[in-house]
């Protein structure tokens, strides 16, 4: 009774634990990032179209680094969604179960390569191969970033959309061919749409992988602070301006404030894409399937 | 009576912690320093060396910036500063509020060459052009007498020492146009130039290799040489901030720097001495 008890409260304090870390975050971002909506002004922060933080007098708009990393992320679901939900419908409906015992882990072995590799291999690899092939000056710029968080999201985006296409209950795939559908047919009209709230929430999780990473924009995106006007443009992501500014920038400046700003504006961003990830999800057990 | 213990020892134990490690830090003898990533090297080598003959005493070293080693050092987190600038009025006042004085020790010295793809038929270029360039005045490498291909500026963050020395030393208070790639560091500077044929950067002296083709600038070749003399004017200072003029083993460890082993270090990973 008592180690029951006992057993009950130790979980508690862990379940807290998570709660207190999230609140201890979002009070402390906010905390260190409000006074810059008040000095600069929330619109001419949002939508400020130039970010020299270090110059005087200082610039803090951060319009190029919102559009560079929903650049950047919307590429990346461009790379990651054909080949993730591909990859799961081959591996759930399609491959020999040899043939998906091979398959699955090699798919998420790919979600366990630290991000600095994917980083290094864009720098060294992709960047020269893409200003060869596209005659590009520089090959470090949103398209290269795109493609490698595109790769970085496909085991994420795989391995949910394909626990959904599991779920799917027998009983609608015996019926569908039944009716004398094919397999084709089957996955297109029948599967897919059964299981389309799982593949949603599984590009949501994507794209909030995706704007969050770090790493890899750090190294590959090329951090130029224009509005991009193409994806053959360098680019500098939110995530990246605070990774690279915050080591060496004075304690206490406006600099510092407007990063945790950028944080805030990313925290809200993901904030809201896990929302809809839980709403799509809710409403999938209220729609039955 | 649990509970008066338990007061006590969260006192004892919160006391320990507020009255600054400093106290602590001379009891168990360690050092700890904190700070610029371009003075890392020298703090780090020189660290080792100086365990190996004062082995009663620790010395950690860690990165993170000139700004966080400044503020650790207001904040008593830390015994030395490393720095790629100088400390700003702001960071100062900071500093006398809380009752440290920074203490500015000159470690060695750091050149920043201006380095081009080595296919580059540049040679030289003069502090003026090297504005022009990342103003976006010139935009053409014709225009300096190369073929006619537009130039890839590349310049570091925003926030990292080598950018501020660069503003200060040749955009003079001009912005940085836009469009140049701004990167995280020294190598990832030095490895976008070496694959990249019409790129332009600037990179710590000690970061320099066959890569990369470093440029005169106005005429005079970027070198230990040259910077010592003070012919090259793309150099600046590196510093190690003490909480006042060096005591103790902080100042034996000083000491260990500016002797000739510690200078040499400074110049095997790539500085100038300044002894």
């Amino acid at each position: 009774m008592i180690k029951e008890k006992l057993f009950k409260y130790l979980t508690l304090t862990a379940a807290l634990c998570s709660v207190v870390f999230l609140f201890g975050i979002i009070f402390s971002i906010f905390k260190e990032g409000y006074s810059i909506f008040a000095e600069v002004g929330f619109f001419k922060f949002i939508f400020g179209r130039s970010w020299h933080p270090t110059h005087y007098p200082p610039e803090f708009g951060i319009l190029p680094l919102i559009v560079s990393s929903i650049l950047v992320t919307a590429g990346a679901l461009l790379v990651s969604v054909p080949l993730g939900v591909g990859s799961a419908i081959y591996i759930s409906e399609l491959a020999h179960p040899k043939g998906k015992e091979i398959l699955k882990p090699i798919v998420e072995l790919l979600a366990g390569v630290p991000s600095v590799i994917y980083g290094l291999f864009g720098m060294a690899f992709l960047g020269p191969f893409i200003s060869r092939v596209f005659g590009l000056p520089v090959g470090l710029n949103a398209l290269n970033a795109s493609i490698i968080l595109g790769v970085m999201v496909v085991p994420i985006i795989s391995s949910i959309s394909e626990d959904a296409l599991n779920l799917v209950p027998r009983q609608l795939i015996e019926a569908s061919y039944a009716l004398g559908a094919n397999k084709w047919e089957t996955i297109i009209r029948v599967i897919l749409p059964a299981a389309k709230s799982g593949v949603i929430s599984s590009i949501v999780l994507g794209f909030g992988r995706a704007i969050g990473e770090t790493m890899v924009v750090l190294m590959v995106a090329g951090g130029a602070t224009s509005i991009p006007r193409s994806i053959f443009r360098p680019v500098r992501p939110m995530t990246s301006a605070i990774a690279a500014e915050m080591g060496e920038t004075t304690m206490g400046s406006s600099h510092l404030h407007a990063l945790f700003g950028i944080a805030i504006v990313l925290f809200v961003i993901t904030f809201i894409s896990n929302l809809i990830t839980e709403w799509v999800m809710r409403n999938r057990g209220k729609n039955g399937a | 009576m649990k509970k008066l213990g338990m007061f006590l020892s969260l006192f004892v134990l919160m006391s320990a912690v507020f009255t600054g490690g400093n106290a602590l830090y001379a009891a168990s003898k360690s050092i700890t320093i904190t700070g610029s990533t371009t003075v890392l090297p020298i703090a780090q080598m020189a660290a080792e060396a100086f365990m190996d003959i004062h082995q009663d005493i620790s010395v950690s070293v860690r990165g993170g910036g000139s700004g966080v080693g400044i503020a650790a050092l207001i904040d008593a987190r830390a015994d030395i500063a490393d720095a790629s600038r100088s400390i700003k009025t702001k960071e100062i006042k900071l500093a006398r509020e809380k009752g440290i004085d920074p203490y500015a020790n000159v470690v060695a010295r750091d050149g920043i060459a201006v380095v081009v793809h080595p296919d580059n038929p540049l040679d030289s270029i003069s502090i003026e052009d090297l504005k022009k360039i990342y103003t976006g005045e010139i935009e053409n490498w014709k225009d300096l007498g190369g073929p006619s291909k537009s130039i890839v500026v590349i310049s570091r963050d925003y926030s990292s020492g080598t950018f501020e020395v660069f503003k200060e030393l040749v955009l003079e208070g001009a912005k940085v146009i836009d469009g140049a790639l701004m990167l995280a560091s020294n190598k990832a500077v030095s490895t976008t130039v070496s694959t990249t044929p019409n790129s332009i950067g600037y990179i710590g002296l000690g970061y320099l290799s066959e890569d990369v083709k470093a440029l005169k600038v106005d005429g005079v070749k970027a070198s230990e040489e040259t910077v010592k003399k003070g012919e090259y004017k793309l150099a600046r200072p590196l510093f190690m901030y003490t909480n006042g003029e060096p005591k103790g083993i902080i100042k034996t460890f000083i000491d260990f720097i500016f002797s000739p082993q510690g200078q040499k270090i400074a110049r095997e990973v790539g500085y100038v001495p300044v002894k």
